[in-house]
């Protein structure tokens, strides 16, 4: 139990990559958390996939002990954010935790997107801000250039940023001091009843399920009877302890503390992130107000590759949920897939990294159909219905009208490259809402529909823009729109698993696209292959695969079956990771790869 | 089943040197000593003896690496032993490979007087800027000179060319070819040019190198071989090989029609029956850590098993949808111990008949020419 003066929570929260996670190194090392032997790049980023892609995808936390110049020794409890937007719901959560925010700002690079999008979400938490210029080592740092930024695109104070290299550990006391002269210390009353909130839980294979909180009132101890208020679930709590960054158990945790609790959990639906871990001895009257639930804008069905792998899949899932609660899945079936999955997700980075996760830390081979958004449809019988899988498009003759979810988005981009980001937009629909400069940079906000940006969007605008342009967006409402279902054949069978909902006047080039790449991703096979794109029955775009000519083994290898045989069990191999429809078979690589629209 | 032919394969693991395409058990070693890898051989045969006793040999076949590098003297014991091991058909049919230097056909009336009455020879292009590219030792006219030897001291004779070599169009192969049945005897081996992972080839077009001749290409030049030889009245009986009637290998038959065979020497494979059951035998590839197992133990066997059920289809399916005649449906019933037509799925099975890539009829099935030309996608549409 530490006083509550002498404790200081902060998220530390940036645009992608301006150096979060290197700053949150630094820390641990000045505290002493880490020694300069155990010490490495991106200490926090625990999973392999964040260390291979360099980005951050679960916020972390870390208790570190700071012993200031005031003679006192602070508690500092230490939040790592991601900043990619389709991970915002992990940023939003760590601010609902924490009192104060560090807002780094790449001092090479300025404010972008997601610089704006966090330091919103920061002030809508009542966050105390501190703007850290990172990357002053750098020659092509200009402090001064993006403190005014800061202030008149952010519209913050700039007057005690504080100015850091994350990498080489200039400023990095002085940031320590501000923290805890600027930031707030937490509120809160050790006697009243036990408020907790439920920030995050995941599934460790040693511990169990973790599960991560953010005390408000009273006290949580080992051994006590905790309930989990809305999960209406009560449980032992086994350990009580903090991240130091190696678990550490700690007798209790009281007022303003973060750390983690383990209460033997089973039921993975007990651990809704968001809610409020009381005493169940003497229960709080209220909950805390905890998170919006996170939605999913994007869905797409996640299929075996080998079909006995439905329940695998199924398992893994449920573990996965467990440490990632902002994403969402139900059982379907499909004609050319068979039994699997669909899944909501933040936006698509967020379904990649889900994809690849399952592949890597469960083991399993995936097929993967087009993502997809949710139309409202509204039927002619006056009854209306959710659309998430276009395989569930009704019968157009009793649709009276359609809606798709819009965007607002936000791009900052160097202005050379304005003119081409302005006609991307306008290429995919969207409505320009405000053009304004700063510097030699452009802002430009933009609604889209949201069809039009999960289709490849993002990779055009950062090709296009040779990686300068920053993209942040939020939900912003339904339009009624002409909406149809563009179906793909396959030697006249249908594949539900490649059809998608498409506006109108963009179905003929979609189609005709979805064809051209098909045909290159088909590869030649005994027989001749149609590929047909068609709007209810009309074809409105076609390719042929012509039969392969000559596919053999022409070596002699005597009497050594055992090479011949090789050949097979890779084809038997291969084979699984096939679909089958009709005579034809196509690999499921087409199936993910088909979907990657433009971006050859 | 021991009524069957048997057929010896014996394996020489050594060259001069490695050719930049070759991936089969062969290693350039200085002063092999060839009196021990005899004894050695002698013992492996011994034991195989007692692998698969009481048949009747009718082939012996001399593989490699390059077995024309053997002592003439080793291979006429290796013979002469298998005569005492083992019945021989009075018409034993006794191949051994060889490389068409200066050198080697100077062993040949040796050879022959050892008793090897057939001879394949690796001559492989007929163009000397190809021989460079194929790192061969040899030259054009070396070749040819080794051939007309060849011709002198073996009644049978065959020599093996590489095709759809890169840069190589269908017109400049149709008139190699036409040079080549000039020389040809009985018996021709004509392989298409695979570049195989571990060889320097591999390496070199994956770091685009080299490119091979497209599908389209490679797929005329495999088409205009076929029709070329029919004509010469030398058909393909198998995928790469053609023969005037009566003139087919038989060793390689053998293993075409998955009848049984010993294998001797590093990497050997064997197939045979033991009882009513097939046994598969490997021996240890690695030329030294053979010769030593095989000095300690009397052999070299890294692996024995017993083929089975599906496997046992599917070797059998493999190796006899690359004959022209196809499987005899009796004699596959005979060893696999069901028919060929009723171990398939007939759902699978036609669509590959409707589509003329296979044919059944009363005793055999087989592959059509356009389906022995797709034979891994129609293996593929079969069984994998
Ligand atoms: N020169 C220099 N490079 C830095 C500094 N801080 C971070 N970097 C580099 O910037 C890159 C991104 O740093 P991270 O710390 O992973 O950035 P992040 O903000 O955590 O990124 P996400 O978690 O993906 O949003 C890395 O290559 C760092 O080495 C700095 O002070 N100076
Ligand atoms: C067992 S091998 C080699 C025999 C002998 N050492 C020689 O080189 O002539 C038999 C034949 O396979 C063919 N061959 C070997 N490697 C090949 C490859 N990568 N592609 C096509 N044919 C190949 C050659 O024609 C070779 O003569
Ligand atoms: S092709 Fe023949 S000579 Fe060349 S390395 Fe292979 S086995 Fe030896
Ligand atoms: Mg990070």
């Amino acid at each position: 139990m530490t006083d509550l003066s002498l404790i200081r929570n902060f998220s530390i929260i940036a645009h992608i990559d301006h150096g979060k996670s290197t700053l949150a190194d630094r820390l641990l090392l000045a505290c002493g958390a880490v020694t300069e032997r155990e010490f490495h790049d991106q200490m926090l980023d625990s999973m392999d996939i964040e260390r291979e892609r360099g980005i951050t995808i679960k916020a972390q936390t870390v208790r570190l002990n700071y012993p200031a110049q005031d003679g006192k020794t602070y508690v500092l409890n230490l939040m790592d954010t991601p900043g990619h937007v389709d991970f915002a719901y992990e940023v939003s959560r760590s601010l609902a935790a924490c009192e104060g925010s560090l807002l780094v700002v790449d001092a090479s690079q300025g404010v972008e997107a997601q610089t704006l999008a966090n330091a919103y979400h920061a002030i809508d938490a009542n966050h105390e801000i501190i703007p850290v210029l990172n990357k002053i080592d750098l020659p092509s740092a200009e402090p001064e250039r993006v403190c005014r930024e800061i202030e008149d695109v952010v519209g913050i104070d700039t007057s005690e940023a504080v100015k850091v290299s994350a990498k080489t550990g200039i400023g990095i006391d002085d940031l320590l001091e501000a923290m805890v002269k600027r930031l707030p210390p937490p509120k809160g009353d050790r006697d009243a009843p036990l408020k907790a909130l439920l920030v995050d839980s995941w599934y460790d294979p040693y511990l169990g399920v973790v599960t991560l909180v953010r005390v408000q009132d009273g006290v949580l101890r080992k051994g006590m009877k905790i309930r989990m208020m809305a999960a209406a679930a009560a449980y032992d709590l086994d350990k009580v302890g903090v991240f130091k960054p190696k678990p550490t158990d700690v007798p209790e945790l009281g007022p303003g503390e973060i750390g983690f609790i383990i209460a033997g959990i089973k039921t993975i639906a007990d651990c809704k992130v968001g809610d409020t871990i009381t005493d169940d001895r003497k229960p709080a009257t209220e909950m805390l107000s905890g998170f919006k639930p996170s939605v999913p804008v994007v869905f797409c069905g996640l299929f075996p590759a080998d079909a006995a792998e439905f329940e695998t899949l199924r398992e893994s899932l449920s573990k996965l949920r467990l440490n990632d609660s902002s994403f969402h899945f139900e059982a379907e079936t499909s004609a050319a897939l068979g039994f699997g999955f669909r899944c909501g997700f933040l936006g698509l980075l967020h379904l990649e990294i889900v994809q690849e996760r399952l592949e890597r830390e469960f083991n399993l081979d995936l097929v993967t159909t087009a993502p997809s958004v949710v139309y409202k449809v509204k039927m002619v019988d006056g009854t209306s219905m959710e659309l998430h899988n276009p395989a569930d498009y009704p019968d157009p003759m009793k649709i009276e009208s359609m809606e798709e979810p819009w965007i607002k988005a936000t791009i900052i981009t160097p202005d050379e490259h304005l003119g081409s980001v302005l006609t991307l937009c306008q290429e995919r629909r969207g409505q320009q809402i405000e053009l304004t400069y700063a510097g030699t940079r452009a802002m430009a906000v933009y609604r889209l529909p949201l069809n039009e940006v999960v289709f490849d969007f993002y990779d055009r605008l950062k090709s296009m823009t040779r990686g300068y342009a920053s993209f942040d967006y939020e939900m912003d409402g339904y339009e009624e729109s002409e909406l149809v279902k563009l179906a793909i054949l396959v030697n006249a069978e249908p594949v539900d698993a490649l059809s998608m909902i498409v506006h109108k006047n963009a179905a003929e080039s979609r189609g005709r696209q979805l064809c051209e790449r098909l045909k290159d991703l088909i590869p030649r096979q005994l027989f001749k292959i149609a590929i047909q794109a068609a709007i209810g029955g009309r074809v409105i775009a076609r390719e042929t695969i012509s039969p392969m000519r000559k596919d053999v083994l022409a070596k002699c290898y005597g009497g050594d079956i055992s090479r011949k045989k090789k050949l097979l069990e890779k084809q038997k191999k291969g084979k699984k990771r096939m679909r089958q429809i009709g005579e034809v078979e196509i690999p499921q690589s087409a199936f993910i790869a088909a979907l990657k629209m433009d971006s050859r | 089943m021991s009524a069957a032919p048997l057929g010896v394969y014996v394996h020489w693991p050594f060259c001069k040197s490695k050719c930049p395409y070759c991936d089969f058990n062969s290693h350039v070693r200085e002063g092999v000593e060839q009196a021990r890898w005899r004894a050695a051989l002698l013992r492996e045969l011994e034991h195989a003896a007692r692998e698969a006793p009481g048949r009747r040999i009718e082939t012996m076949f001399f593989g490699g690496g390059t077995p024309s590098l053997m002592e003439p003297a080793t291979v006429a014991a290796l013979i002469a032993r298998a005569r005492q091991l083992w019945d021989t058909a009075p018409e034993i049919e006794i191949t051994l490979e060889a490389n068409p230097t200066s050198v080697e056909a100077g062993r040949f009336a040796a050879l022959a007087e050892a008793g090897v009455n057939r001879v394949s020879l690796g001559v492989q292009a007929l163009e000397t800027a190809s021989l460079k590219f194929l790192g061969r030792e040899h030259s054009a006219d070396e070749a040819l000179e080794a051939l007309a030897t060849a011709r002198r001291h073996f009644a049978r004779h065959s020599f093996d060319l590489i095709y759809a070599r890169p840069g190589q169009t269908p017109e400049a192969w149709a008139a190699e070819l036409e040079r080549a049945l000039a020389l040809a005897g009985e018996h021709l081996s004509l392989y298409q040019l695979t570049i195989e992972r571990g060889t320097r080839f591999f390496t070199d077009h994956a770091r685009g190198g080299f490119a091979l001749p497209d599908e389209e290409a490679s797929a005329a030049m495999f088409e205009q071989t076929q029709a070329r030889l029919e004509r010469a009245g030398m058909p393909a009986y198998e995928i790469s090989n053609h023969a005037r009637p009566g003139a087919a290998c038989r060793h390689n038959l053998i293993y075409w029609r998955y009848q049984d065979y010993v294998g001797i020497g590093p990497g050997a494979h064997g197939r045979f029956a033991v009882g009513n059951a097939k046994q598969a035998t490997r021996r240890a590839s690695g030329p030294e850590a053979w010769l030593e197992a095989v000095e300690r133990d009397g052999h070299g066997t890294a692996e024995t098993s017993t083929v089975e059920g599906q496997d046992l289809v599917e070797e059998a399916l493999m190796m006899g949808l690359r004959l022209a005649d196809g499987i005899d449906r009796a004699t596959f019933a005979s060893v696999a111990g069901t028919d060929p037509v009723e171990a398939l799925d007939a759902a699978r099975l036609e669509p590959l008949v409707r589509a003329g890539f296979l044919e059944i009829d009363a005793t055999h099935l087989r592959a059509t020419s356009a389906g022995r030309q797709r034979l891994n996608a129609l293996l593929e549409r079969l069984i994998a």
